[in-house]
């Protein structure tokens, strides 16, 4: 065999599936997507005990080979050699939950009628000792007819018997294609699952589950909703205070950085395109990294606990009356750090009207590409002062301006389940996976991913949308001592200019028509391109070297800072937001109907507040 | 099957006091969407299987949690009143 043997990971969700993925693979992973689907494609390679390396693939969780879900769907075709740009793996590694085998087995069942060869990973062993049970593997093995082996993934406990089975299983396999049929009936797989579980299960205490004893505590009718408020009070609070020192120091980075290079480089063009430009632009966003990897370790956390699903199940009352299911709190959750992982996130959601509702509503959760505009526009405009003691004012606005975000949410999708997205109230059911500890490896894996992402999109789109902008502000230059404003005079000055006309009527000056257009590329550029703008236009006096902080307040009223923070809680101003969305979606037609109604909402908001600013004389 | 010594008095899984244990008695799988009662037969669910209330609806009317054979599952109030519940005698 030429090709290294391609084995897929499969399991339902909550078996513990990744924690061997990361076990078996380490960091040797890549992740990619599925063409046509956005399910993330997530493979590693690992070495037999023997040194062949094997390339593993982990499919998406799934309850059986009859999806329910986008997911699901790319599990089942995988495993079919149906999915478009995989091969048929060589053989499956199959993950049951050894606490949970009466119905993990039922899926096992079906994959080993799949007629690959197969290994089953008998996981969590220790969790269900703890809970008193004690289970066979070699009866398992015998009533199943396929190698099994004890595991415990996240303490990497029999992953050396594994890996010896796993070689036995790929040694000079032949490809077989899968029998035809899949087995289909569900009931008579269950019930023969049951039989399997309880051969192989050889005591039984009725010890109470811990999971059940904290389920009582974290589900209770009041303490529940309490501890649900007080994580969501320390993750927005860690988001803000713990970000300051690592902020500080890319701030300082950056600074040095650019001092340096404006150093070493003689004056002109392209000293300007990389001081002003890329670092003044790429730096004004990769300052926000700190914040977006601190929500994302509680969000990773949240999940890797098993309490984001006990916070679905609080907040099922609430979504209900808005139309939607206790599910639709993850993916919202997740948009607060970023919408694209948030709206992916809605493949869970099986009801289809129900996750396009989701994904419409997914931009208004202020993201952390708003934080950036919101912190600087707040921080210059808005009054430093107490309103109480503890209380400032600035505090309170940016708190506010995520209120604002989530009433939006809910009243849009209230109106939306009763119009474009009307259809059969949808459903509830969920699986309540048992508490675990977080790993920490698992939660550093999940970050730097995340991470990794983050620095491409600002390594790509962000820096490209600058570099144009930068162009555009800069060319043509007006003739020597014309006395015309450069940015006046430049293509993005003539452009700004025409925009102005639309956006006058809600308060916006120039600068801020301007802002709006790299803004369209992802929101955070807006702060760059303000910077940007009054670098060029005064980068021969001394105002050039007046802060950010110091142009806006030379050049934006009150009323019209306001009017663009809200312009910015509604507006649908990111290509990566809508082409998720497309992809997501299938087509055009629910990216262009929530870019409609998004900038509608922006535009009559931030009217409202200009002229209401206006009449009450801010 | 070995059902319970059981008198068939009729309840559903939401009139369940929380922590009484019973078995499945009947589901009305055709009072359920399709895709309702496929997932639900995923989680495990079929006559016969013992189900336990663990935390009925909150203070609103939110959902119920209970557990269903060996796993913690979720569930809205019209979907667990189709699950028929037989108890034990003296646990009725």
């Amino acid at each position: 065999m030429n090709a290294t043997p391609l084995v897929a990971l499969v399991g339902n969700p909550n078996a513990g599936k990744s924690a061997l993925f990361n076990a078996l693979t380490g960091a040797r992973q890549k992740v990619g997507n599925y063409p046509g689907v956005t399910v993330e494609r997530h493979s590693g390679r690992m070495a037999l005990p023997d040194g062949r390396p094997i390339e593993l693939i982990d499919l998406p969780g799934a309850y059986s080979l009859d999806p329910a879900s986008p997911d699901e769907q790319v599990t089942r075709d995988v495993l079919l050699g149906r999915q478009q740009g995989e091969r048929l793996p060589d053989a499956i590694l199959t993950v049951v939950d050894a606490s949970n085998l009466d119905n993990h087995l039922r899926f096992t069942l079906q994959l080993i009628a799949l007629g690959l060869p197969i290994v089953v990973a008998l996981n969590m062993v220790d969790l269900a000792e703890r809970d008193g049970l004690k289970l066979d593997p070699e009866a398992l093995e015998r009533e199943l007819g396929v190698p099994v082996v004890a595991t415990v993934a996240v303490r990497r406990r029999g992953l050396d018997a594994l890996k010896a089975r796993m070689a036995e299983m790929v040694k000079g396999v032949a490809k077989i294609r899968p029998s035809a049929g899949v087995q289909h009936d569900i009931v008579l797989l269950q019930r023969r699952a049951r039989q399997i579980a309880t051969a192989v299960t050889l005591s039984e205490t009725a010890a109470r589950r811990w999971t059940h004893r904290l389920d009582a505590l974290f589900l209770h009718p009041v303490a529940g909703p309490l501890i649900l408020l007080a994580t969501m009070f320390l993750m927005f609070q860690a988001v803000f205070a713990w970000s300051e020192v690592p902020k500080g120091l890319i701030e300082d980075g950056m600074a040095w950085l650019g001092s340096e290079i404006g150093a070493a480089l003689p004056d002109g063009v392209l000293r300007s395109l990389i001081i002003d430009g890329v670092i003044a632009g790429v730096g004004a966003v990769v300052v926000f990294l700190p914040q977006i990897l601190i929500l994302f370790v509680f969000i990773l956390v949240l999940e890797a606990t098993g309490y984001m699903v006990r916070a679905a199940f609080l907040m099922d009352r609430v979504m209900a009356s808005v139309g939607l299911s206790g599910r639709a709190f993850i993916p919202l959750l997740s948009s607060f750090a970023c919408a694209v992982p948030g709206i992916m996130a809605t493949r869970t959601i099986a009801d289809e009207k129900d996750r396009l509702t989701t994904i419409l509503i997914a931009p208004l959760m202020t993201c952390s590409a708003r934080l950036p505009v919101y912190t600087i526009i707040i921080g210059a405009l808005i009054p430093d002062r107490a309103l109480l003691p503890g209380i400032g004012l600035q505090g309170l606005v940016l708190f506010a301006l995520y209120v604002l975000g989530v009433v939006g949410a809910f009243c849009a999708a209230l109106v939306l389940r009763r119009t474009v997205t009307r259809g059969a109230t949808s459903g509830f059911m969920m699986e309540m996976p048992k508490y675990q500890w977080p790993r920490l490896r698992d939660v550093l894996l999940g970050l730097w991913q995340r991470a990794l992402i983050f620095l491409k999109r600002a390594g790509t789109i962000i820096l490209y949308t600058t570099v144009i902008l930068w162009a555009l502000l800069s060319f043509p230059k007006p003739p020597e001592g014309s006395g015309i404003s450069k940015v006046d005079y430049s293509i993005a000055g003539r452009i700004g200019n025409g925009l102005q006309t639309i956006v006058a009527p809600i308060g916006f000056n120039r600068d801020m028509a301007l802002a709006l257009i790299p803004a369209m590329a992802a929101r955070e550029v807006a702060v760059a391109a303000i910077g940007t703008v009054y670098a060029i236009d005064n980068a021969d006096d001394d105002k050039g070297k007046a802060s950010i902080t110091q142009q806006l307040q030379a050049h934006w009223s009150l009323p019209s800072a306001l009017a663009f923070l809200m312009w910015f809680v509604f507006a649908p101003q990111c290509i990566s937001t809508i082409a998720v969305t497309r992809r997501e979606t299938n087509g055009w037609k629910w990216p262009a109907f929530m870019i409609g109604y998004l900038f509608a909402l922006a535009y009559v908001a931030a009217g409202i507040t200009y002229w209401s600013a206006v009449g009450l004389g801010l | 099957m070995d059902v319970p010594a059981a008198i068939s008095v009729p309840i559903h899984l939401a009139q369940l006091r929380p922590h009484a244990i019973g078995t499945v008695a009947k589901v009305e799988w055709d009072r359920l969407a399709e895709p309702e009662a496929r997932r639900l037969r995923e989680l495990g669910l079929d006559e016969g299987v013992e189900v336990e209330l663990l935390r009925r609806s909150g203070l609103f009317g939110g959902p119920l949690a209970c557990r269903i054979g060996r796993m913690t599952v979720a569930l809205r109030r019209h979907v667990a009143a189709t699950i028929h519940v037989a108890l034990p005698a003296e646990a009725a």
